[in-house]
């Protein structure tokens, strides 16, 4: 369908429209028109990423022009793929409307790893080894020693890539990684710098969070991007994590270890360059007295991650004289490196702020803050010089270098925490030196200055006057959306009695509890007989999780279990629960059912959707509080009090909440579709938790539902199920309308009641 | 032979009401004689197996006789029937009966079971049980015999059929169903057999039992077990083949397995790695399975790209080694003991293995019993699986599907309801319900043809074909090959001809003329039809007659042809004169397909005989 907000077309490739979408989109348009960002809360299964997608690509249709670019955030690579195939549909829907004039090009860019083509390069197992396989075959110095000496090799699809030059583009169209693979090896271009290159001239651009937040990445794969664009984080809940985690480096005895390794290599590199060839080492001093303007002018393949600070933090100067040259910038790392061993052998805790960290540095080795923040750029030089390209092999002083560059550049914001061990695991030594950020603004606000429009957006930003707060940022609108429910099709239930009516928690005191352990597992045993198709289970950690399933499994609660349905669990390990995750839907389609067994905020909570049969029911085992002894975790409660006043409580119980909220809101994608879902603690049944919950569970949540044991929850489950198998009228009957029509969408136009009709 | 004689009381009856005579029955090898225990009793009964059609029993139930019915020509009520006091004395009996014939294979069982149902179900049998004897010169399982028997008491028609010539010899059983072997299959595919998977619990995850007073512990495994043990853990299988029995027995395997079993159970993943430090054989247990992770790095390469996980591990740039947060509780606590980490397994791990495996299904249908069977079975299945697996056809399903879990089902247009395939099962059934609708449109259909150019050159024909491959290389096939509305087109012009050709001359409900035919001629005329389109099909597709076999063949067609025909004439001149011009309407086809047939042979004979004179080796 087609029609007008204001005086943009919007073509929407559906044939109804939910009323949500409409007022999403006439939200986000404002946002657009006032050049500011936006921060917009709308329930999960109300097709927030089309009606984004949507209005953003007709708005840019509209302003042919000038047209923004969308700069598209995911979290995860699939997450990345489903938006594809949902812009996908989208641009066919345009073109087939529009013709030609509606032709863009979008694409999904990734690492090497997921892109790479070259069967030699990709056969190689982590991504670290991919860049490096790449880069030994595509550096600058071996291409060149290529051109002299045939038997050395080089990768075909690059040169192919690199001879055509600028005349290898990618034609207008949607491409997800699949589709970039196809078109290099049916063209025999490299996609990965294809991609990388096409990235500038792509009306929409779908890649992960960290090329926009991470500064060493974003560095060198987002600066092209012009101030007009739209950026736009989907699933942006966690994003204020995101940002700490970008900037905070870990230094742990091993790294240490392989940084005095990596050290001497390159010391004998050096004296190996001093005897044959003299001239580059003079050369790259001379360079450096100019300062390090080379960044830019180098070959995109010799580019590796760019200064872990800011980019606007790096002063214009020039790198300071000591460590200009080679040796001498040597024997400083190895200072440091011996001053970092000697904090690791610490008996206590230590915590330090960093100005603190920063002078000790300079009376114990003499390094001062100047030094250390040139560290890492300093390095990057150094490497190009001495023609290094099994960069894998240095990761470790690479993140000796990168933290050394952090703690010279940052002043607030950040602890140095050393730890002599893990407090969960007090008899194994392994001590480490922490560099943790705690102020998510500091990350993300390049990108608020940077781009005009920026768009946060997700399932669960409540509460929405937080996330300002928490990001330094002034939205133009700030706005959570209600849901339109045809029928109630969630049904959300809070579960404090077991079947033995005694309460049931994850409170640390409880948790391990053989009363409360029996009483979760009879609750799972009584759903699964009850719910069809597939079933989610949330606990909230991995160790909660394998003792839970090992009691389970000893008590025969887990045979019973698999008696009704198949078990899958999250692990560990990635390719594993991916395999499991197949499976499980697998199982779901063909109708035997599967129980997943997951863990709130591990990777499948994060990004996969348990939408119609893969998800009837969740049930959320516990309130996923964070750790709260962690130190780190401490040291950011209390900047956050002392900076933004949130008080620690109000902090933790908005973490658990918009984590368990993200749980069981994986459960719904439509308003077709329906699901239950199960909040078993004692707690969820207080006030101040439950209120924390985002508005659309919240105005399903009847008072009836708020204290249940396991036998009314089972009842309430067989009701529901039974009321949901009925026909129904898609449309909303005679109230209020949840689905509009073309027709519905014009006649309000006309008659102008628009505002009544939204939420 | 059991023994040579078998001496039982039992009682004698004429037919199943009948009281019955006490006697003894004596069996012999060759015969079978009854003694009444009354000496003035006039009744006797001695005859010859020999002369034993077929035999039949009653089932064994509490409530019921124990009968023996050994049908014969010339017995009072078509067979001589015994009571036994018990179900085990007529059990002996039967079982001599039926050695009898295994030896000297006269009877078939099959076809003594066949005849009965058949007698039974069909109503145009008459009353004294008249058994068949086949000779079935093919083996069939019991399975096959009775689907055909199925067959042949749903279908009255087939059975008369089966009746008149199998019987009476003119095809043979498998003749008679080579030319059905498409309502064979369709039976089979019907009833789909369900094959039983693995079972959901996981049972190859075997717990020991300690009998409390020493310090053993008993595992116990079933064929079942040990068939899902080599399914969930290929490393055991392999060592399965490689060490059994050559290595070791089946005993000290098993052993062995269960030591590792009972080691993961203590969790101590030091003690595993010491003991399998001792004992290289043990360490096959106690290790990761390598064979495994190649597989998971096989499949993931196939998973749904909206699932995979693995591919973030690439892309996200926190995944370098110390970046990010990492003690904030957050994270898993990973001992970082790599030297005992290949020992440890977790029981999440298993739970995946073993869910999965009972997704695949179970590989093997056949009930395992002896170890070493199934492990070599299974790997030749897995073989076969893994290259099924290994052409990738795969891409395009991943695609559509992604494309699929995308949309957002409710804010579409109700879609049309998808196509579904045309199956007509019996196409009677369908033109007949067309009949009405074939006059009412007769003619519209057909009149819109377009004018065809009948006279061609060869020149101009491959013109056309040239330019109709031309067009097929630049377009492509389409995909359906033929538009669905030129099938339509074809289908409705096809009915309408059909149907109203029916309508003219056929079994109109309403108005055929067939139904004011005498009800006897009627169904004698349908018969005949049916009968000489059966042996007309054998006929004909047994030339080129290129064995002695077809030679034969042919003849006993023609002369059970032969016999038809006669009875076509005369069935055309007995007819009243006012439906004689009707019915020699409806004969003529049929007497001329025979014609055609009987000429062809002539034909063939004359020649065969011209080609023998010259060539006496030739081929009959």
């Amino acid at each position: 369908m087609k029609f007008q907000i204001e005086e943009v077309t919007v073509y929407f490739p559906y044939d109804n429209i939910y009323p949500e979408q409409y007022s999403y989109m006439v939200e986000l348009k404002r946002a657009l028109d006032a050049k500011g960002h936006a921060l917009l809360e709308m329930p999960t299964g109300t097709g927030k990423t089309i009606a984004l997608l949507s209005l953003i690509t007709s708005y840019s249709l509209s302003k042919p022009s000038n047209p923004p670019k969308l700069l598209y955030c995911t979290r995860t690579v699939h997450e990345m793929e489903k938006t594809l195939a949902e812009l996908r549909r989208l641009h066919s829907y345009q073109v087939s409307l529009l013709g030609t004039s509606a032709n863009y090009l979008a694409l999904g860019l990734s690492s090497r790893k997921n892109l790479c083509i070259n069967p030699s390069v990709v056969s190689t197992e982590s991504r670290d080894s991919v860049d490096a396989a790449c880069r030994k075959l595509t550096a600058s110095w071996v291409r060149a020693l290529a051109m002299e000496n045939p038997n050395v090799k080089t990768c075909e699809f690059y040169e192919n890539y690199e001879k055509v030059g600028s005349e290898a583009i990618l034609p207008p169209g949607v491409y997800t990684l699949a589709d970039l693979k196809v078109f290099g090896k049916e063209k025999g271009w490299c996609p990965y710098f294809l991609a990388r290159h096409m990235v500038q001239y792509a009306n929409v651009v779908v890649y992960s969070y960290q090329y926009l937040l991470d500064p060493k990445v974003a560095a060198i794969i987002s600066k092209e991007m012009q101030r007009e664009s739209v950026v736009v984080f989907d699933e942006a809940h966690n994003i204020d994590n995101v940002c700490i985690e970008a900037l905070s480096v870990s230094v742990r005895r091993q790294t240490l270890e392989g940084a005095s390794r990596n050290l001497s290599r390159m010391a004998q590199e050096i004296d190996r360059f001093k005897a044959t060839d003299a001239g580059r080492l003079r050369a790259e001093y001379n360079r450096l007295v100019d300062g390090l303007a080379q960044r830019g002018n180098l070959p995109i393949t010799d580019t590796w991650l760019s200064n872990p600070a800011l980019p606007d933090d790096i002063l214009k100067e020039a790198v300071p004289g000591n460590i200009r040259r080679a040796e001498h910038f040597l024997s400083h790392l190895r200072r440091l490196v011996q001053y970092l061993k000697g904090r690791l052998q610490t008996e206590n805790v230590e915590k330090e702020g960093l100005v603190a960290f920063v002078a000790s540095i300079y009376t114990q080795v003499g390094i001062d803050q100047k030094m250390l923040r040139f560290c890492y750029d300093r390095l990057h030089s150094l490497m190009l010089t001495l023609e290094i390209t099994d960069t894998d092999e240095f990761l470790h002083i690479q993140t000796i270098c990168d933290f050394a560059t952090l703690v010279g550049t940052y002043t607030r914001g950040f602890s140095i925490i050393i730890e002599p061990f893990d407090e969960r695991m007090p008899h194994i030594p392994d001590p480490v030196i922490q560099l943790c950020c705690h102020d998510a603004s500091l990350a993300i606000k390049p990108v608020f200055d940077r781009f005009q429009s920026v768009v946060i957006t997700s399932g669960t930003l409540s509460p929405i006057d937080l996330y300002p707060r928490l990001l330094n940022f002034n939205p133009v609108v700030s706005h959570s959306f209600k849901m339109s429910l045809t029928r109630d099709c969630i049904c959300p239930m809070v579960l404090t009695r077991g079947s033995d009516q005694l309460p049931v928690s994850t409170k640390f005191d409880m948790r391990s509890d053989p009363g409360v352990v029996r009483n979760y597992g009879r609750l799972l045993l009584e759903m699964v007989s009850v719910v069809p198709d597939g079933v989610v289970c949330f606990f909230v950690s991995y160790s909660y999780m394998d003792g839970i399933v090992n009691s389970w499994n000893e008590t025969g609660i887990l045979k019973e279990i698999m008696q009704q349905k198949l078990v899958f669990i999250e692990t560990p390990d990635v390719v594993e629960t991916t395999l499991a995750l197949d499976n499980y839907r697998r199982a779901c389609d063909c109708g035997r059912g599967a129980v997943f067994f997951s863990v709130a905020r591990g990777k499948v909570a994060e990004g996969i959707d348990f939408d119609s049969h893969y998800g009837r029911l969740v049930i959320m085992f516990g309130v996923p509080f964070q750790y709260t002894l962690s130190r780190i975790l401490l040291a950011r409660l209390e900047y956050l009090r002392e900076t933004f006043q949130i008080k620690e409580g109000d902090f933790l119980t908005f973490d658990a909440l918009r984590q368990a909220a993200q749980c069981v809101g994986r459960v719904i994608r439509s308003k077709a579709d329906y699901g239950m879902m199960i909040f078993a603690d004692k707690r969820y049944s207080r006030h101040d938790k439950r209120s924390k919950l985002p508005g659309w569970i919240l105005s399903h949540l009847r008072d009836a539902h708020l204290n249940l044991s396991t036998d009314m929850a089972v009842h309430i489950a067989r009701e529901f199920l039974r009321k949901m198998a009925q026909p129904y009228d898609k449309a909303g009957g005679s109230g209020r309308k949840t689905l509009l029509s073309q027709e519905d969408l014009e006649k309000m136009m006309t008659n102008g009641n628009i505002q009544e009709m939204l939420f | 032979m059991v023994s040579e004689q078998v001496v039982m009381r039992a009682k004698y009856k004429t037919s199943v009401k009948d009281p019955g005579l006490h006697g003894v029955l004596i069996m012999t090898e060759e015969k079978c004689v009854f003694m009444p225990n009354d000496p003035t009793s006039t009744v006797k009964v001695d005859f010859a197996f020999k002369s034993v059609k077929g035999h039949k029993f009653t089932k064994e139930a509490p409530n019921k006789q124990a009968l023996l019915n050994l049908t014969h020509d010339a017995a009072p009520g078509g067979g001589y029937i015994f009571e036994f006091s018990t179900f085990q004395d007529r059990d002996v009996c039967r079982e001599f009966v039926g050695m009898y014939y295994a030896n000297h294979g006269t009877i078939s069982w099959f076809s003594i079971d066949f005849a009965r149902k058949l007698s039974k179900c069909g109503q145009a049998t008459t009353a004294p049980e008249k058994p068949v004897v086949t000779v079935h010169d093919e083996q069939l399982s019991q399975a096959e015999v009775e689907r055909r028997m199925k067959l042949l008491i749903d279908n009255s028609e087939l059975q008369k059929l089966h009746k008149q010539f199998v019987i009476s010899g003119v095809l043979t059983e498998a003749e008679f169903w080579a030319t059905r072997k498409k309502m064979l299959e369709g039976s089979t595919s019907r009833k789909p057999k369900q094959k039983v998977g693995f079972k959901s619990a996981m049972i190859s995850d075997v717990k020991p039992m300690t009998d409390g007073r020493t310090n053993k512990v008993t595992f116990n495994l079933t064929p079942e077990i040990i068939h899902q043990i080599f399914a969930e853990k290929p490393a055991v299988h392999e060592a399965f083949l490689k060490f059994v029995p050559g290595k070791m027995t089946e005993l000290d395997f098993w052993n062995k397995y269960c030591r590792a079993e009972y080691l993961h159970r203590t969790k101590n993943s030091i003690v595993a790695a010491a003991e399998a430090a001792e004992d290289e054989d043990l360490a096959v247990f106690l290790k990761q399975d390598d064979i495994l992770a190649n597989e998971a790095r096989r499949k993931i390469r196939r998973v749904d790209p909206t699932l995979d996980m693995e591919a973030d591990q690439g892309d996200d740039y926190l995944h370098l080694p110390d970046h990010g947060i990492l003690r904030d509780g957050g994270k898993e606590i990973t001992e970082i003991d790599s030297h005992y980490e290949q020992y440890r397994r977790s029981l999440a791990h298993d739970l995946n293995r073993h869910a999965a495996v009972v997704l695949e299904g179970r590989p093997l249908d056949a009930e395992p019993r002896d170890t070493r069977a199934v492990a070599v079975a299974l790997r030749s299945k897995k073989v076969e699986l893994s290259n099924e697996a290994s052409d990738g056809t795969g891409n395009q399903e991943r695609l559509d599907r992604s494309s699929r879990i995308t949309e957002i089902e409710d804010l579409d247009a109700p879609r049309d309801p998808p196509i579904a395939p045309l199956c007509i099962k019996d196409p009677r059934d369908y033109f007949d319900s067309q009949q009405a609708n074939a006059l009412k449109t007769l003619g519209d259909t057909l009149s819109d043809t377009k004018p065809m150019k009948h006279r061609l050159n060869s020149r101009e024909a491959y013109q056309s074909l040239r330019e109709s491959i031309a067009e097929i290389k630049s377009v492509g096939l389409t995909d359906p090959l033929l538009k669905p509305e030129v099938a339509l087109k074809v289908f409705n012009g096809l009915t309408q001809n059909i149907s109203s050709t029916k309508y003219h001359l056929g079994k109109n409900p309403h108005e055929s003329f067939l139904d004011n035919l005498p009800n006897q001629t009627k169904d004698e005329l349908l018969h005949h039809w049916t009968s000489i389109q059966e042996l007309l099909k054998h006929f004909w597709s047994s030339y080129p007659i290129t064995t002695s076999y077809l030679y034969a063949k042919v003849s006993r067609l023609k002369d059970a042809m032969v016999q038809i025909y006669p009875k076509l004439q005369e069935m055309k001149e007995s007819i009243q004169s006012d439906f004689r011009h009707q019915v020699s309407l409806l004969v003529q086809p049929m007497q001329q397909a025979l014609e055609a047939a009987f000429a062809h042979y002539d034909a063939d004979m004359q020649k065969r005989s011209a080609k023998g004179g010259e060539r006496p080796n030739g081929i009959i």
